[in-house]
């Protein structure tokens, strides 16, 4: 591969992308969670979740900011590397991300300003009803934005005028089979990652001594829901994938790296897919297998990357690898999880310190299963980025040249490096601190709860 | 070409975008404006404070670009693809600018380099506000097209006219931040901004004598435009009498005076330059009614994001004014 402004602006994409990522998958929980534990203590009067709030209320505030400002530069990746894409497909694209912005407006950014700003000024109802709107919002963001990727990933609901795809059936576009089941695998890939973000912050207070009572809520609620989220996430994870089978069967191959037809499939476990000489290296495979998992039966015949012309091959190395991370870190949630309702029944939780040094270690498992799922989904896609319409290389920005993107390229991960480098020491101190300190502002409007004189 | 009237939804959205523009302008120029004025004094005390009197609403009037720039790419797809790649660089910068800008406010005060984060805040201000106006000098001189994509080099917008642009916005984004700072402070940094008034006010006006004259040279298409609709000129007068109705109001500390001046300053200058552009989006090549996505698109997008959508956008910002109206309370006075 040469460094052509296609694959540079590849790059810069899949980097602003990944960073920004980072901050939704564990905002939407988040909301989420706050509104719950808000519902608690409205429920139950306990001061407990007041504490909890308030905490929790300060890492949303700061993942928040951050999640706006990566969320910007995404809003204009596409107009200024992908022009054509923008061109061709702006008639789509353009107003389900409109939407998005307008949604993710509405209810998250003015709502959350009365979370942060109108405990005193507004009646407990409408406060926590802030909370669900703002839940709602980042929700409803993630929906349009899955929209817009699951239009890509299976086109449905166009037509072809002067070579630009023309939207023709909303109704197609916005509740097709595929957004149908992708949507709600992305929302519970956030949930679980703010699950065992929060577990793993309760373990770590219960491992350093610090913030008992909330400790424990944390870890019952983390725990417990991740326990009951993961067998429904795993199920839709191979609904998803039932979808790949269907609709992009290249991409299919490739994540099972499957080079040539075979039937009765095996299935590699594990392996090197070597992409120069189209075979497995250190493959550890099962026969039949990949039939079952493919078709649900054992004999089914599964076609494999040489069935395709070679200018339509999706890269292997990749979505198999990043398949695989995923599904391990479905597993490693699965045991954590499990295995911490088990000790809490049988009364031994905040006893197993190895057990809590797990659990806390666990807290990126969301984060990494989140980015490796998408890396799967859009390198899996390639070589198209709207499937079988339109080919990246013919998306890409015209004008561009590579010293341009170069630039470009090296100016994000110089700023992005900068910023999120103290963003993670500003989130580590606040994870650490957060449930004990306070901070107030030195002028402002005299709106927080000090008399103005 | 398609048919050179615009449908009913392509005007809506034309005219949605142009006012989202407007509103940024004024609500985002004064915050710019504060962050440049940021970087003008080393005073702890009156920073805290211009970050005071801004902080509950640059998120907010950021929005806005938001808006304009999600309207852009929903309702008129061909031209946000040529307008971002024809300012490649000044979109980086401006992304970065926003990024420091809004880093800013949440990593100050919380230990480490917040030197960096103030640095940050008023050259990021800066740039953005600079970017801005070289966007609209680089429109003025035209932006060469070849089927239907940009087609011109990374560095169009570098030239005298853009830079004059650029910085006679600074100027103004500054003034109109002063005017904010006077409105609100009720302290001495209310004295402080009426010192500096009158120099952005001139600086302003210097820079647009300037970039008038290189127009006047080099931009025969929008001198053109606007000989064949002398009206524009009612504008220019607008926009003088304007200035010079902020510069009364400083001269008499009216503390509402120069802030409401300068938004008509503003207010005008964007009527005299729609005067320059209309029926083009893009001047002179791409009008409303080329650039507009079909009629599916606009509908779809009309029912919930036209007409609920951007009337509750309107309203909060409205709300949010009205919640923190009124002189800054300083904590300890």
């Amino acid at each position: 591969m040469e460094l052509d402004p296609v694959l540079l602006s590849r790059i810069q994409f899949a980097f602003v992308v990944s960073f920004h990522i980072i901050f939704p998958s564990f905002t939407i929980g988040l909301a989420a969670w706050l509104a719950t534990i808000e519902g608690m203590s409205m429920a139950t009067r306990n001061p407990v979740y007041r504490r909890l709030f308030d905490f929790w209320l300060k890492v949303f505030a700061l993942s928040f900011a951050m999640g706006v400002v990566s969320g910007i530069v995404m809003a204009f990746q596409f107009g200024t590397n992908w022009s054509a894409l923008s061109e061709r497909t702006g008639s789509i694209q353009g107003p389900l991300l409109g939407y998005e912005a307008f949604t993710a407006f509405l209810l998250e950014a003015s709502f959350f300003g009365i979370m942060l700003l109108g405990r005193d000024r507004t009646p407990p109802w409408f406060y926590f009803f802030s909370c669900c709107m703002v839940a709602l919002g980042t929700m409803l963001s993630s929906y349009w934005i899955l929209c817009n990727n699951s239009w890509m990933q299976v086109p449905l609901g166009h037509t072809i005028v002067d070579g630009k795809l023309i939207p023709d059936d909303w109704k197609a576009i916005l509740l097709g089979p595929v957004q149908r089941i992708r949507w709600p695998h992305m929302l519970l890939g956030a949930f679980l990652t703010t699950s065992m973000c929060v577990a793993a912050t309760g373990a770590w207070h219960r491992l350093r001594g610090t913030a008992w009572e909330e400790s424990r809520v944390m870890l019952d609620w983390g725990l417990g829901l991740a326990a009951v989220l993961i067998p429904a996430q795993i199920l839709l994870g191979h609904l998803a994938g039932d979808i790949v089978h269907k609709y992009q069967p290249a991409k299919f191959a490739a994540i099972e790296a499957r080079w040539h037809d075979e039937q009765p499939a095996a299935e590699v476990l594990v392996g090197w897919p070597d992409e120069a000489t189209g075979r497995n290296l250190y493959a550890l495979s099962i026969p039949r297998l990949g039939s079952f998992i493919a078709t649900g039966t054992w004999d089914s015949k599964e076609v494999g990357i040489d069935s395709f012309p070679v200018q339509d091959r999706p890269p292997v190395l990749i979505p198999f690898w990043t398949f695989r991370i995923m599904v391990g870190m479905a597993l490693v949630m699965m045991a954590i999880s499990w295995g911490g309702v088990l000790l809490r029944v049988l009364g031994r939780l905040e006893d197993e310190r190895w057990f809590l040094w797990l659990a806390f270690l666990s807290f990126p498992t969301g984060f990494v299963a989140v980015l490796a799922g998408w890396f799967t989904a859009e390198v899996g896609r390639q070589p198209w980025v709207v499937y079988g319409l339109l080919r990246t290389k013919d998306a890409v920005t015209p004008s561009l040249s590579t010293p341009m993107v170069l630039a470009s390229l090296a100016g994000y991960i110089l700023v992005y490096s900068l910023i999120y480098a103290f963003g993670v020491v500003y989130f580590y101190r606040l994870m650490r601190d957060g449930l004990t300190r306070r901070t107030q502002p030195a002028a402002g409007y005299g709106l927080n709860t000090e008399p103005v004189q | 070409m398609s048919p050179a009237a615009p449908s009913d939804l392509a005007l809506f959205w034309a005219g949605a975008i142009a006012f989202s523009i407007i509103v940024y302008v004024v609500l985002d120029g004064f915050d710019l404006g504060v962050g440049m004025l940021f970087g003008a004094t080393r005073d702890p005390e009156l920073r805290e404070e211009m970050m005071g009197s801004i902080s509950p609403f640059w998120d907010g009037n950021e929005t806005w670009l938001i808006v304009v720039g999600a309207s852009l790419f929903a309702a008129f797809p061909a031209v946000y693809a040529i307008f971002l790649p024809a300012f490649y660089f000044p979109v980086l910068l401006l992304l970065f600018g926003l990024m420091f800008r809004g880093v800013a406010f949440e990593f100050r005060g919380r230990g480490g380099p917040s030197s960096l984060w103030s640095a940050g805040f008023w050259i990021g201000s800066g740039l953005v506000a600079f970017v801005q106006g070289a966007a609209v000098g680089a429109m003025i001189l035209g932006i060469p097209i070849k089927d239907n994509q940009y087609a011109g080099g990374p560095f169009e917008w570098l030239r005298p006219l853009p830079v004059l642009c650029g910085i006679g916005l600074m100027f103004g984004y500054g003034l109109l931040g002063a005017g904010w700072l006077i409105l609100k402070s009720p302290t001495r940094l209310r004295d402080w901004a009426y010192q500096r008034a009158p120099f952005l006010a001139g600086g302003m006006a210097a820079t647009l004598f300037l970039a008038t004259i290189v127009t006047l040279v080099q931009a025969q298409g929008v001198v053109m435009r606007l000989t064949e609709r002398p009206w524009a000129a009612l504008f220019a007068l607008a926009g003088a009498l304007s200035l010079f109705g902020a510069l009364r109001g400083v001269k008499s500390r009216r503390d509402g005076q120069p802030f409401a001046f300068t938004i008509l300053f503003f207010l005008s200058a964007f009527g005299f330059l729609a005067a320059a552009f209309w029926p083009f989006m893009i001047p002179y090549s791409v009008t409303v009614a080329s650039a507009a996505a079909p009629e599916s698109s606009l509908s779809f997008l009309f029912w919930g994001a036209g007409l609920v959508a951007l009337p509750v956008v309107l309203i909060y910002s409205v709300v949010v004014h009205a919640v923190f109206w009124g002189k800054l309370r300083i904590q300890g006075h």
